[in-house]
């Protein structure tokens, strides 16, 4: 019988089986994904995985990209050299640039104009303030100034105050700032709009007024000179004012001899004399009654 | 008879998976060559609306993306006889065509040529308990068919409803939903040596493939090479192979015999190399280029060196005239055509309507065939080659491919067969659970 396997037989064109299964394993859509897209992925993630697990790799890299960073950021065109500021008063210009922490020249890379704004805005004096960077180096500031409308004198401090009862500034001196009506008490510049009003409604009286004062942080009193006081109510204060001022100009009440005027009970409006107004009044009637005893 | 009939069922449910993957295998195992084509199924048409048939008879549902071909290996009489040769040869082609169409096959679909194919026709008849003919009937009158003893070995390779009768109406195609008392049905069926099919089984899975579907190779040529109208009157495809001649007679779109013949080209080759004192491979090459089966004068002035490698010069110097290779050639090819012609009359063709008969394969390529045909089998004789399919390259086009050819339209639109329709109630298990859910499904 013939040798079934015959040795050294010519080359065989047929695959062997493990070539066959090798060659229908490769044709396979999800193994010839695999092995082009997730083979690479693998091993470039592996080998980043690998440097980066170094420390001192990790460093350079950081200093390299921190060192790109500053030379793009410390090119001339981004540096910003000078500060202006519009809208603000010399000393409030002044300590706006002394709150304002910033070194120039700096590059505009490293400004936070949002925290700077924010602190610029928390100064008393400032009602608002725009930020900018504008060409040519320059970090341009906005600035709107808070008015003072009132000083208010509490505790032995004078402060000015804006018409919503923000402060605007400390003052030295009464006399500097005359010009602004006062308002005195504790909590007095928690209600300055009304204030304001009430000030406007003592119009006739105004040559004579002296101030506001808040009593017990829950109504005013308009104080005139010669010691005169008004007495207003919590609520409807400017009302009870109006009619005072009525009454002062028919009768030009406020003119004689009175301590105060009590409105707090509007209903019952009630006149305080001094007593030597009430002494003349008592001389009065006793002559008055005496006539008409005698 | 059972497990191939369970295993082509299986098979059917292969064939659905594969066609959803997208991509199938078409394997001829020849005893000359193997070939194996690679189809994609893109879905049904996109470029045109679709009227009920598809352009190019509904197969420009699939191309051929890669094709293949390799000289065969222990393949007999298309029995495969050296089981571990063929298993090679079939990794070969595999593997080639799975390179050209660059994609991975897991399915596919065989034909085999010998295995002693034997045919039979079935009747069978039942009463309608329900005038309206349904699925289940169909299943019924064809699991009354009377099925022949086999023997032993033998497994059914096909078994296709031929035609339907509804009481005195037949020849009806579908009888669904029309109205009758009795039923009857003639149902081909096509018998195989058992073991030349175990033996494709095996090569198959050795080469890591799920088989979707097997069939005749006559029959595969026979739906390729015989054009429609011929299909329809009546007509006999002879596929002369290298190992065996198939022949497969087809009547109204079916085919109602199918034959045969162990004789093929292969013969003619040892013919000549017997003739000729010559080897094998140089008989075939003289066979190819130079044979014929129609002698005239011009061929005794045509000399063929047929030479030799034995070192004595005379031996070596031998010349050949062409007449000598058509004389010895002749005889055999005369023979093949006899015992077709006998297979034929033995099968009643001769009572057919129309006589065509179609000859196509590898070995009808001999020059002059034409004219010795009809001497033998009749006036209406004609060469045949396969339909044209998408995407075929050039070098597969030929009568050699017929088969391979056929078995990709038979991928494409199979018949109906007998394993295609419900198993008859009846059938099952008294207590099995299908049965209630069946009795449930149909009551309800």
């Amino acid at each position: 019988m013939q040798p079934i396997e015959r040795a050294a037989r010519r080359h065989d064109p047929a695959p062997s089986r493990w070539a066959y299964r090798m060659h229908r394993l490769w044709l396979t859509p999800a193994v010839r994904r695999l092995l082009r897209l997730g083979v690479p992925v693998a091993i470039s993630g592996l080998a980043l995985l690998y440097v980066f697990s170094q420390p001192q790799n990790r460093t350079v890299l950081t200093q390299m990209v921190s060192e790109i960073r500053r030379t793009i950021a410390e090119r001339p065109e981004f540096m910003v050299t000078t500060m202006t500021i519009d809208g603000a008063s010399a000393e409030l210009a002044a300590d706006i640039r002394e709150v304002v922490p910033v070194d120039f020249p700096i590059s505009s890379f490293d400004l936070d104009l949002a925290a700077m704004q924010a602190m610029v805005a928390g100064l008393d004096a400032v009602a608002q303030a725009d930020l900018k960077v504008q060409p040519g180096g320059v970090l341009h500031l906005n600035v709107a100034e808070r008015v003072p409308a009132v000083v208010w004198r509490a505790e032995g401090n004078l402060e000015l105050l804006d018409e919503g009862g923000r402060r605007v500034a400390a003052l030295a001196e009464r006399g500097t700032r005359a010009d602004l009506p006062l308002i005195a008490g504790i909590g007095a510049d928690r209600d300055v709009p009304e204030a304001l009003e009430l000030l406007a409604a003592a119009g006739p009286v105004s040559d004579r007024l002296r101030g506001l004062v808040r009593v017990g942080e829950r109504r005013w009193d308009l104080v005139l000179d010669r010691d005169q006081r008004i007495m207003l109510p919590e609520t409807g204060a400017v009302t009870a004012l109006e009619r005072v001022v009525a009454l002062h100009q028919a009768q030009d009440m406020l003119a004689r001899d009175l301590a105060a005027v009590d409105m707090r009970n509007p209903a019952r409006p009630t006149l305080r004399m001094r007593p030597h107004a009430v002494a003349e009044l008592h001389r009065i009637k006793g002559i008055e009654l005496g006539d008409i005893l005698q | 008879m059972t497990d191939l009939y369970e295993s082509q069922r299986a098979m059917r449910a292969m064939r659905k998976a594969a066609l959803q993957r997208g991509v199938i295998a078409i394997l001829d195992i020849g005893t000359s060559k193997i070939a194996c084509l690679v189809l994609r199924f893109d879905g049904p048409e996109t470029t045109r609306e679709s009227d009920g048939v598809g352009s190019l008879a509904g197969q420009s549902a699939f191309r051929v993306v890669g094709a293949a071909t390799t000289r065969s290996r222990g393949v007999r009489f298309g029995e495969i006889s050296a089981m571990n040769e063929t298993e090679r040869a079939i990794r070969t082609a595999v593997q080639a065509a799975q390179k050209m169409a660059q994609t991975r096959v897991d399915h596919v679909i065989a034909c085999l040529s010998g295995a002693k194919p034997r045919s039979y026709g079935l009747a069978g008849s039942i009463d309608l308990h329900d005038p309206t003919v349904t699925e289940q009937d169909v299943a019924r009158v064809l699991a009354a068919c009377e099925v022949p003893d086999l023997g032993e070995t033998r497994h059914v390779l096909h078994a296709q409803p031929v035609n339907f009768a509804l009481d005195h109406r037949s020849g009806l195609n579908d009888p669904r939903g029309q109205i009758g008392n009795r039923m009857a049905c003639d149902m081909h069926l096509l018998s195989i040596d058992g073991d030349a099919v175990q033996n494709l089984l095996y090569c198959i899975k050795r080469c890591d493939m799920e088989l979707a579907g097997i069939a005749s190779s006559s029959y595969a040529s026979g739906i390729s090479s015989l054009v429609e109208d011929e299909q329809e009157l009546g007509a006999a495809c002879i596929d002369m192979g290298g190992g065996s001649t198939g022949i497969s007679v087809f009547m109204k779109k079916h085919m109602i015999y199918a034959d045969g013949v162990r004789l093929g080209g292969e013969h003619v080759t040892s013919d000549i190399s017997k003739g000729l004192q010559v080897s094998l491979a140089l008989a075939e090459r003289i066979k190819t280029l130079h044979g014929g089966v129609v002698a005239t004068g011009m061929d005794d002035r045509e000399l063929i060196e047929i030479g030799g490698d034995t070192g004595d010069w005379e031996h070596d110097r031998r010349t050949v005239s062409r007449a000598e290779v058509i004389g010895i050639m002749r005889p055999r090819v005369e023979e093949i055509l006899e015992e077709v012609r006998e297979r034929l009359d033995a099968a009643g063709f001769e009572h057919l309507p129309s006589q065509q008969i179609v000859l196509t394969g590898g070995a009808s390529q001999i020059p002059g065939l034409d004219g010795l045909a009809p001497k033998i089998l009749g006036n209406q004789v004609r060469i045949g080659r396969p339909l044209r399919v998408q995407g075929l390259p050039q070098a597969a086009t030929g009568a050699a491919f017929a088969s391979c050819v056929g078995l990709a339209l038979f991928a494409a639109h199979p018949q109906d067969e007998w394993w295609d329709f419900e198993m008859p109630l009846e059938r099952y298990p008294a207590r099995s659970l299908r049965r209630a859910v069946k009795w449930f499904k149909d009551n309800w």
